[in-house]
């Protein structure tokens, strides 16, 4: 150690040493190249902005109230190269209290079924006939049924007296 | 004939000792089920790497029919299962040998456990072990989607939102493995990629791992 120290040490980094830097990183450098490109081009549905699903008119925003109203309408939704000619049949359940649009998907959260205002004669719920699912008015799951989600909602937009709905999101519940 | 070929290729490369040190190793007594049958648990592992052979090359040939596009996929599964000579077996290899797969693997893997054989110094194994498994229900999972039926549709969208709920990360995941809004032209095309070339990659990286480590390593001796 002591004898170590004696020696007068050299500035800076042994040749060697150097050279395991320099061609490590001439390496990274040639294999980043190569591998970025692949990785971006993997990863672009993550980085992807906006929606492939357009805003659909589904009629004159007054014709909703207080009571779930469902309609339906053709969602223009590319999927990849195809773009299904009139767009996929698709349905929704809309409310509307003063300005607040409420337009819920009627796909059940438990198992995909297909949910109904007063199916079943549940009164003031959506029920899904399938196992039981029921939901209050604002699309809440009711706890002890098996869906354990709110249901998802379409975003939704007024233009000129019009209602457009858009893409599913994540409902809320309340 | 065969033996002057052999001789001919075997006098310029050296080849002899190549295969005879893939071929020459101890066997111990205890994992030999010809001294005692009740050491057959030891054959879990090779059987696994059959089963995965068979997948390789079922798969392989299948791909000469099978179309990886939503309007096309379940059609040319179709095709290729009833209309093909062989079809119905050449399928039904890779599909009762996925879950064969699995089921050698899950054996193979408690056999490891009850024996203790993971343990120092093949740690390390164990931990390659480990990944095979995840790359091998990966591979049942990304084969499941390619014949497009409801049955693959579903499955998948289940699987997606599985992966959806890992913490942080989750949300990342499902949509790389969608790759679109919807589960549909995207998702089968990366499926059919992840199916047919990253796993199988990743599957033959490891096992070689798998058999260099217990070939350096040797057996674990008995109990
Ligand atoms: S699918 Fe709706 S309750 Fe099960």
């Amino acid at each position: 150690m002591s004898e170590k120290q004696k020696q007068p040490k050299k500035p800076g980094i042994s040749r060697r040493r150097f050279l395991t830097y320099t061609i490590a990183s001439t390496g990274g450098f040639l294999a980043s190249g190569m591998l970025y490109p692949m990785i971006r081009f993997a990863i672009d549905p993550l980085l992807q902005k906006g929606s492939d699903t357009e805003f659909v008119d589904v009629g004159p925003v007054n014709e909703f109230g207080t009571e779930p109203k469902s309609v339906s309408f053709n969602i223009k939704r590319k999927d990849g190269w195809y773009e299904p000619k009139g767009g996929e049949p698709a349905t929704a359940w809309v409310t509307k209290n003063g300005d607040q649009i409420l337009a819920l998907s009627p796909v059940c959260k438990h198992l995909g079924c297909t949910v109904k205002w007063e199916g079943g004669g549940k009164q003031d719920h959506y029920y899904c006939p399938c196992h039981g699912g029921l939901y209050t008015k604002d699309g809440t799951n009711v706890p002890g049924t098996p869906p354990n989600e709110p249901l998802d909602e379409y975003e939704s937009r007024v233009e000129g007296g019009r209602l457009l709905l858009g893409p599913v999101k994540k409902g809320g519940g309340a | 004939m065969l033996k002057s070929a052999y001789e001919w290729i075997d006098r310029r490369l050296d080849i002899t000792p190549m295969w005879r040190d893939l071929a020459d190793h101890e066997v111990p007594e205890h994992v030999n089920p010809a001294h005692h049958f009740s050491a057959f648990i030891y054959c879990f592992g090779g059987l696994t790497f059959f089963i995965v052979v068979i997948q390789i090359l079922s798969g392989m040939f299948l791909t000469m029919y099978y179309v990886p596009d939503i309007q096309n996929a379940y059609k040319s599964v179709d095709y290729l299962q009833n209309e093909i000579a062989f079809g119905q077996i050449v399928r039904g290899m890779h599909h009762w040998g996925a879950s064969v797969a699995i089921v050698m693997l899950f054996l193979h893997t408690l056999r490891v456990f009850f024996t203790g054989s993971y343990k120092h110094p093949r740690e390390f194994n164990w931990v390659v072990g480990m990944l095979l498994f995840f790359t091998i229900l990966g591979l049942g999972f990304t084969g499941y989607l390619l014949p497009w039926d409801n049955k693959a549709y579903f499955a998948t969208k289940v699987g997606i939102e599985i992966a959806a709920s890992v913490p942080f990360v989750g949300d990342a995941i499902a949509t790389f493995l969608q790759g679109g809004e919807v589960v549909g032209a995207q998702t089968l095309a990366r499926f059919f990629a992840l199916h047919v070339f990253f796993l199988p990659g990743a599957l033959l990286a490891l096992l070689g791992a798998h058999f260099f480590l217990i070939r350096r390593q040797g057996i674990s001796g008995p109990l």
